[in-house]
């Protein structure tokens, strides 16, 4: 048996994206021009399926840190954080995350995914219970995969759920030695964009006695008050004992960390493999997220450019007809009916000139096939109206819109 | 089924857990009599006094203006279990295959591991059970999956 059998039912379903046209997992960016602006196909084409929130890839600061930092220091660490690879700036990235939190400790990962994979496995083994949102990241499921404590999944944000699956395990155990409980959360949910109710799930956790984990992934920057995320803005920053987040979005480079206040956290850092047997991140994305993390603090304009931008299209296109998700957020999906439709209609707007990411099952839940939209504070409003012009067309093209409504002259 | 216990609830709200004489009479009515749900299939047979009061979560009280009454689902048999089971997998039924108990859940039916992780989240919640995911990882047949949610039942 060859050593690719076991994935040739994933072939054949691959076969039949690469011949409805352009194969969406194989998009080069040929030239990056703006955070908003790339050359693909040869063709200048709007993006609007990244993940860069605030435009800070190409904020002259950021750049100028990065730029110094390489003189400074070199191309790389060449070296994991237990040894050679802890830089006095590395340090200093921690000290300033923890402080922007509030909280007494802070571990960066060289990127978000080795984040979950390193934290969710050290915190909980034998005998302790997960609890995970069933709408979680792969990089959630697969921390799961490597702790030998029991992991049970409740309904995506629904504290209803995730409380009977409490409640049935404290019956379970009367007179068992008790395990710890770890309820994983995330803030903003990458695939519908929809934020999770955080303080009822706060206050299920409390009343079972859970340690809560936030993955603020998507929210650093886009939500709370000084951009902290979804904790921030529930006001239950205090009642979550892990955050754990990612320099690859707003912060515009790549990289993970969890803050805690947790008094024996750093006991992770001789522990955490996937912090210890990794080379630690390059001194440029270091000193260029500290700037952008000082960016996120000092320019508060930007989160409402952003929130200004996300209402402009999800507005739009929900004036037209299309299936939305559940609420406003930087991520707008778009529901559209089955996989083939949605990558036509991706094509189609990559015709047009206009690049968002598609997601179909088994990436997404519920077997919805979507058009995932993200938002960034410097798309132009021209730019979001254009889109929803040519998304409203193609629309109409393909009999997947209402037809536009006739007005009768003289008011008949 | 339903047994009017011809009381009412007590001032705290509680069904029973201190043994008042009431409560008492209930609890004896609930294992001894010859439609209880608590008696096995298979003969009469007493569970013991700690199943009643256990599962008091699941009944509910019912008032028809005269008395309270206690309603207690049907006990869950095998079968309901494999139907109920069925019930769930049909829309992924491939044409005309009859889904039985040792049909192989991901591989004789259209259904991907999101969906079956989907479905038992489902079932988990009809049957009150909660299936850690490396024991759905384990479980792949009908069959299989009826016995994990019973037994699970049976331990609480």
């Amino acid at each position: 048996m060859g050593l690719f059998d076991r994935h040739a039912g994933l072939l054949e379903a691959y076969r039949g994206v690469r011949t409805t046209g352009a194969d969406p997992f194989q998009i080069r960016m040929e030239r990056v021009l703006s955070p908003t602006e790339a050359i693909i196909n040869g063709k200048k084409t709007l993006l609007v399926g990244t993940n860069n929130y605030f435009g800070l890839t190409f904020d002259p600061s950021c750049m100028d840190a990065a730029i110094e930092a390489i003189r400074a220091e070199g191309t790389g660490t060449t070296g994991s954080r237990i040894a050679n690879g802890s830089y006095n700036e590395h340090v200093a990235l921690e000290h300033e995350i923890a402080e922007f939190y509030g909280k007494k400790h802070c571990m960066v990962f060289t990127t978000g995914y080795q984040a979950n994979l390193g934290v969710i496995p050290g915190l909980v083994g034998q005998g302790d219970f997960l609890f995970i949102d069933a709408d979680s990241h792969a990089s959630i499921y697969d921390a799961c995969k490597m702790t030998q404590a029991e992991v049970i999944r409740f309904k995506h944000n629904d504290p209803a759920s995730l409380e009977a699956r409490l409640r049935r395990l404290d019956q379970k155990q009367e007179g068992d030695k008790p395990g710890n409980r770890l309820v994983v959360l995330e803030g903003i949910y990458s695939m519908l964009g929809d934020s999770a109710p955080l303080k009822e799930f706060v206050e299920v956790c409390k009343r079972y006695s859970a340690y809560v984990l936030i993955d603020e992934a998507h929210s650093l920057g886009a939500l709370g008050e000084h951009g902290r995320g979804l904790c921030e803005a529930a006001g239950v920053l205090d009642d979550c004992h892990f955050v754990v987040g990612t320099f690859s979005k707003t912060l515009g480079a790549i990289g993970g960390y969890c803050v805690s206040d947790d008094p024996d956290f750093d006991i992770l850092r001789v522990t955490v493999r996937s912090y210890m047997f990794t080379a630690s991140s390059p001194p440029s994305i270091v000193a260029s997220v500290r700037q952008a993390l000082r960016t996120v603090k000092a320019r508060p304009e930007l989160r409402k450019q952003l929130w200004d931008n996300v209402a402009t299209l999800y507005d739009g296109l929900a004036a037209q007809g299309f299936k939305l998700g559940p609420e406003h957020g930087p991520v707008v999906g778009v529901h559209l009916p089955d996989r083939e439709t949605t990558i036509a209609f991706w094509r189609a707007m990559l015709d047009a000139g206009i690049y968002v990411n598609v997601a179909t099952p088994p990436a997404t839940p519920n077997g919805v096939s979507l058009l995932r939209c993200s938002l960034c504070a410097v798309h132009t409003r021209g730019q979001l109206e254009h889109m929803i012009e040519v998304m409203t067309g193609i629309g109409r093209q393909m009999g997947l819109l209402p037809p536009p409504k006739i007005r009768a002259a003289g008011g008949l | 089924m339903t047994w009017t216990a011809g009381f009412a609830t007590r001032s705290d709200g509680t069904v029973g857990k201190n043994g008042s004489e009431a409560c008492e009479t209930l609890r004896n009515k609930l294992l001894f009599h010859k439609e209880s749900p608590f008696l096995s299939e298979e003969g009469l047979s007493d569970p013991g006094p700690e199943i009643a009061l256990r599962t008091a979560h699941q009944l509910t009280v019912e008032n028809d203006g005269m008395a309270d009454s206690i309603v207690l689902p049907r006990a869950v048999s095998r079968t309901d279990v494999i139907r109920e089971i069925c019930q769930h997998l049909a829309p992924f039924q491939i044409g005309e295959k009859p889904i039985t108990g040792s049909t192989v859940i991901a591989k004789d039916l259209a259904i991907d591991s999101l969906a079956i992780m989907d479905m038992v989240m489902e079932l988990e919640d009809r049957f009150d059970v909660s299936i850690p995911m490396n024991v759905i990882a384990e479980i792949h047949t009908v069959d299989q999956l009826a016995d994990t949610i019973r037994e699970l039942r049976a331990r609480n």
